[in-house]
């Protein structure tokens, strides 16, 4: 059993904050080039650094990138036995930055590791952690004003002063919670670091800027870390052969769910066409992933991707409030389906009433020559 | 050996979601069930209790209602259970939520061919932080979204789901699993459990059982315990309805839609 003893009570003593770079075979994860431009906006509200924490084997080479979104230090920690992710490899080789630099702030992608990785680290240092954010603030101002667009609160339910007054330097960090029904935001106002976990997706990468990628200051810390320190051994890290779904970086999602059941090869084909012809992806409910009509890495929604694309045509999907959650951000939302009382037409932009079986083909016919006349 | 597997009860998120006035959930509006992931841990563990005849034990956090699913687990075929109960651990967070859990495991005592088994997340927080802080707290490997599982002598063997495929790792007993849906099927209860179910043991830990558990101290369980508070709860606004489109048939609509896309360069 562990106790505790790092001393993290005195907030004024830590500064900076700090993003988890997790790399996967050297490369940098697209959550990480996220997290570091949002970071930065976080670090200019506190008037602090944006330092990246790199861990691997042989990876000074990816410092650059991350300087140009935002970060101005990157502590590089290079050894074999951080190459394939080890939870206790990273954990004590973090905990131990962490305890010697003392960041105010300490952000994860909410990925397979780094859902891992930040509940450990935290448990180690006795702080607290907020799991998948999908929207950070530390600015009172900036965090009122999202509240009065994102959420049914009046001025008196938002209470300006009064979160002024009790939070006013603390991360407020905002999370989706009983299935999307509702939002939470979570501070962590007694210890150090802040530490969350962000939703890939999400954030929006800034511009590359490559006046700062070149000004970036590469830094490699003391750290120990022995074989013994391991008690989990990787025997094998394979890779899925089949093409990822970019649903993430997507400008065009078209998504099927249950209403394709009654002709599922035909439902998949025209969706695929539709999305095509846009330049999309094809995405699916949950449905259509648990009937096992598309893979899991196509889903849309709170188990699933969020995505934010241009356009989202959602075919057959009813529009449950977990289906929404990943989807209702996107820019412009089209729904076609038979039930004119399907919760999906409360988020579309354009609702269209009627069999996707005979829309559809409508819809890439019309789209196409619409494209062509272009 | 034995498997102690960590389960909650939460509402059930797929229905409707009652909300307060100030925010709040309204719990009582809403049915309970066993957190599903759960399930698939117990599952595993019954699959090692048929493999190799070990003991299976669950254990949860949470009020005295839950003592309804440690029942409907006992009659999946669990064979003890233990109930973690007062008012002192309500408000936890995840973080003192995993200190008094791993209290209680400690309580229970975990013997160096045990395995420690939760699901990935709870589908009420959505965290899944409290395995990996059990597992911290308790200092154990960990090993997270298992979506395979072997166990032979002292030797556990998982494949760790990746969102772009996975890793097979290995450690050793004692440890902690966290599992995917994935991983198996969880079985129905039978007759004969839920007819045996009420004669297995079910124990109630107190803050008196556990208070000298070296992990509780009044500082880091319950509300005040908790390192991280909500601020604010809210609703998200409905989005401003848009257009329902109508027209005198199916081709008129499409090209109304299609106009309107071209129209703001959408297409
Ligand atoms: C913890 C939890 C997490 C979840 N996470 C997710 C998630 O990440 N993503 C997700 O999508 N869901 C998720 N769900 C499931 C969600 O609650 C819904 O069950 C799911 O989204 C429903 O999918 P669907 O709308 O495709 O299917 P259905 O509910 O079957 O709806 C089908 C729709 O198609 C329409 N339709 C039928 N035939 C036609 C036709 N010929 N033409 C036009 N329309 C037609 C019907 O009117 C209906 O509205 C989650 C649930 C839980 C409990
Ligand atoms: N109160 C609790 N009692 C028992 N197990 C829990 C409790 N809370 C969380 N767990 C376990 O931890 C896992 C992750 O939960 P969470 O971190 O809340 O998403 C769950 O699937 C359970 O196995």
């Amino acid at each position: 059993m562990k106790q505790n003893d790092f001393m993290n009570t005195d907030i004024q003593a830590f500064h900076g904050v700090w993003v988890y770079c997790e790399q996967r075979q050297g490369r940098l994860m697209s959550t990480d080039l996220e997290l570091v431009s949002e970071g930065r906006k976080l670090a200019d509200e506190l008037h602090t650094e944006l330092c990246g924490v790199l861990l691997g084997d042989g990876v000074d080479g990816l410092v650059n990138e991350l300087g140009g979104y935002g970060a101005d230090r990157v502590y590089v920690c290079d050894s074999p036995l951080l190459r394939d992710y080890v939870t206790e490899a990273h954990a004590k080789v973090i905990c131990d930055l962490v305890a010697a630099y003392r960041p105010e702030v300490v952000l994860f992608g909410a990925t397979n590791i780094g859902r891992d990785l930040a509940p450990r680290v935290a448990a180690r240092l006795g702080t607290g952690l907020c799991a998948d954010c999908t929207h950070l603030d530390v600015d009172v101002g900036t965090y009122v004003e999202f509240l009065r667009e994102n959420s049914t609160l009046d001025e008196k339910g938002i209470g300006e002063d009064k979160l002024r007054e009790k939070f006013g330097h603390d991360l407020k960090m905002t999370r989706p919670a009983f299935g999307g029904h509702l939002m939470a935001t979570i501070v962590c106002p007694r210890f150090r670091p802040a530490m969350a976990t962000v939703r890939p997706g999400v954030m929006q990468k800034a511009p590359f800027d490559e006046a700062k990628a070149a000004a970036v200051v590469t830094e490699h810390p003391a750290f120990e870390l022995a074989e013994t320190d391991l008690h989990t051994r990787v025997l094998e890290v394979v890779k899925s052969t089949r093409q990822i779904v970019d649903l993430l970086g997507a400008d065009v999602v078209v998504s099927v769910g249950g209403g394709i059941g009654s002709d599922v090869e035909r439902g998949i084909a025209l969706g695929q066409e539709l999305a095509d012809v846009l330049g999309g992806v094809l995405g699916g409910s949950r449905v259509a992933i648990d009937s096992g009509w598309l893979s899991a890495d196509h889903q849309v929604g709170q188990t699933g991707k969020t995505v934010h694309p241009k356009l989202y045509i959602a075919l057959g999907i009813s529009g449950a409030i977990q289906h929404k959650a990943g989807m209702q951000d996107s820019d412009c939302i089209i729904a076609v389906n038979k039930n004119p009382q399907a919760p999906i037409f409360e988020v579309a932009d354009y609702g269209v009433t009627g069999d996707l079986f005979k829309i559809v083909p409508l819809m890439i016919d019309s789209f196409r020559a619409a494209k062509k006349t272009l | 050996m034995k498997i102690l597997v960590c389960a909650k009860q939460v509402p059930d998120t797929s229905g409707k979601v009652a909300v307060n006035d100030d925010g709040t959930l309204n719990r009582a509006s809403m049915p309970v069930i066993t957190n599903p992931d759960d399930l698939n841990a117990v599952e595993a563990a019954l699959k090692l209790k048929d493999a190799y005849g070990c003991r299976v034990i669950v254990v949860t956090m949470g009020p005295a209602a839950a003592e309804s699913m440690l029942r409907e687990l006992l009659a999946m075929g669990a064979d003890e259970a233990y109930l973690i109960s007062d008012r002192a651990f309500g408000g936890s967070d995840t973080f003192a939520t995993s200190q008094v859990l791993a209290a209680g495991l400690h309580h229970i005592g975990i013997d160096p061919d045990d395995i420690v088994i939760c699901g990935r997340q709870a589908i009420d927080g959505d965290t899944a932080q409290v395995g990996p802080q059990i597992a911290e707290k308790l200092d154990l490997p960990q090993i997270t979204y298992a979506g395979e599982l072997t166990v032979e002598g002292r030797t556990v063997r998982v494949q760790r789901m990746l969102e772009d495929g996975y890793m097979t790792i290995e450690t050793d007993t004692p440890c902690l699993v966290t599992c995917v849906k994935e991983l198996n099927e969880p079985r129905y209860m039978s007759i004969r459990g839920i007819l045996r179910c009420f004669d297995k043991p079910v124990t109630v830990l107190t803050y008196e059982d556990l208070k000298d558990e070296p992990l509780i101290d009044a500082s880091t369980i319950g509300l005040k315990g908790s390192p991280t508070n909500i601020a604010k709860s809210f609703t998200p606004p409905l989005k401003g309805a848009g257009v329902m489109l109508t027209g005198v048939d199916d081709s008129a609509v499409v090209a109304d839609l299609t106009d309107r896309l071209s129209a703001k360069h959408i297409l």
